[in-house]
């Protein structure tokens, strides 16, 4: 038995991706295999670590807990649709990615496009963080290099450069 | 770690939901898939189809009157957790919710479908069955009601036959002069419980007339215990009902030592917020 495939059209960062998938397809590797975009990372594959994380009209949803044909409706933003537009071919830093830049919010980088979704609709809900709700925000999200201290640092600096450039 | 090929659906209504299920005995329902979808990818289950619910209208309510709170099979955690009315009318849901592993998994995850998932170690299973819910059901066979007594038939078990959906839960809202608390414990922020405990309590008066408690993650199902003619020792008489389980995350004895250290603490904030509602 062949298995079936499915003709899936994605919304991802303002782009519509037109994908050949089995059901089976995990949203995490559409997005990475399919449309391209291998800034989502995948890492537990079971929804523990956080590193596939994206926002799912605007809510930060495992990417890795998804199936691709079960995202048709939805608009996805992934690391890669975070960069603001201002005319340059590489566009600006968003306030997270320049706050996690500031700070030394990453090492190694590789639970990074984890945390910079979650705490970019982290901020949107709360634009003003405690330390303690800073933590709270970063709770579903592993890292093992850094310790966490810089990425306690970098979400209430982000939250600076928003305001900053609000 | 991919899923096994399965078939797959995505109905426009309940009506060929149900008839896509009846006709296809390896069927499983996907609504938030926060528990299913790890199953899948583990291959710990492999239906043979997936019929993804999420494209079914009306069933997104969170809805409130002087009975209690309706939650409909594609109201996600975090939208029931963020309904002001849902915690008023039963303080218990919101207190049970905030602590369902990460707020990005409640994004997506269902209240009713954490339900029929009937894990022991889940905090809404063990709610619904401490307010004696329910669960509306739909299958080609008609509707019916299940009490939450009735539901839970065993680890990862609910008594739902293969061909219905759970489209609805019911949770009675918190009566006048009764107060209830929720504590878990685990070893990670966001981690499964090693034990969750709540509290349901009736006073008359001053008194306590009635105290009810819920269990998770201690037996391999939700267990509710009634303590009300035990106050003087409560964590004892619910251990001499429990049955508290070895795995790679506590011993048993460590489960009933949470149990001791947990229930009259609960019991005691379950008792505080029904005098605070007296007197409010």
């Amino acid at each position: 038995m062949s298995e079936q495939i499915h003709d899936v059209r994605l919304h991802v960062n303002g782009s519509v991706h037109e994908v050949r998938v089995p059901a089976r397809r995990l949203l995490s590797d559409a997005l990475r295999h399919d449309c391209g975009l291998t800034g989502t990372h995948v890492g537990c594959e079971h929804g523990v670590c956080g590193a596939c994380t994206v926002l799912v009209d605007g809510a930060p949803m495992r990417s890795c807990l998804m199936l691709a044909v079960s995202a048709v409706d939805a608009e996805i933003t992934t690391v890669e649709g975070l960069t603001e537009v201002d005319g340059t071919p590489q566009g600006r830093l968003s306030p997270v990615q320049q706050a996690f830049s500031d700070c030394h919010g990453l090492q190694c980088g590789f639970c990074t496009p984890g945390f910079l979704t979650t705490i970019t609709a982290g901020l949107e809900e709360n634009p003003d963080p405690t330390e303690d709700e800073a933590r709270e925000m970063i709770a579903g999200n592993l890292c093992r290099c850094t310790g966490y201290q810089n990425i306690v640092k970098s979400v209430l600096r982000a939250a600076e450069i928003k305001q900053e450039r609000a | 770690m991919k899923p096994a090929p399965f078939a797959y659906l995505r109905p426009s209504t309940l009506e060929e939901a149900l008839a896509a299920l009846a006709g296809e005995q390896g069927a499983k329902v996907l609504a938030g898939g926060q528990s299913l979808v790890p199953l899948l990818s583990m291959r710990l289950a492999a239906p043979s189809m997936l019929i993804d619910i999420n494209a079914l209208p009306d069933l997104g309510h969170v809805t409130c009157d002087e009975a209690g709170v309706r939650v409909g099979a594609l109201a996600r955690h975090a939208h029931v957790l963020a309904s002001p009315e849902a915690a008023t009318t039963q303080p218990l849901v919101a207190m049970a919710l905030a602590n369902v592993a990460h707020p990005t998994i409640r994004n997506r995850g269902t209240t009713v479908g954490s339900i029929v998932h009937a894990d022991a170690a889940a905090e809404m299973p063990m709610v619904l069955r401490l307010l004696e819910g329910s669960v509306d059901v739909a299958s080609v066979r008609g509707r019916r009601t299940i009490p939450a007594a009735e539901l839970f038939a065993g680890p990862l078990e609910s008594t739902l036959a293969h061909d219905e959906i759970a489209v609805e839960a019911f949770f009675p809202a918190l009566a006048p002069g009764a107060g209830v608390a929720f504590q878990e414990i685990s070893r990670r922020h966001g981690d499964y419980a090693l034990v969750g405990v709540a509290a349901h309590v009736e006073l008359e008066g001053d008194e306590v007339v009635r105290a009810r408690l819920g269990y998770l993650s201690v037996s391999d199902v939700p267990v509710v215990v009634d303590v009300s003619d035990s106050l003087a020792d409560p964590a004892g008489a619910a251990l001499a009902e429990l049955e508290p389980v070895d795995d790679i995350h506590a011993t048993a004895d460590y489960r009933a030592h949470l149990v001791r250290v947990l229930t009259p603490r609960v019991l005691a904030a379950a008792t505080d917020h029904a005098r605070q509602r007296m007197n409010a």
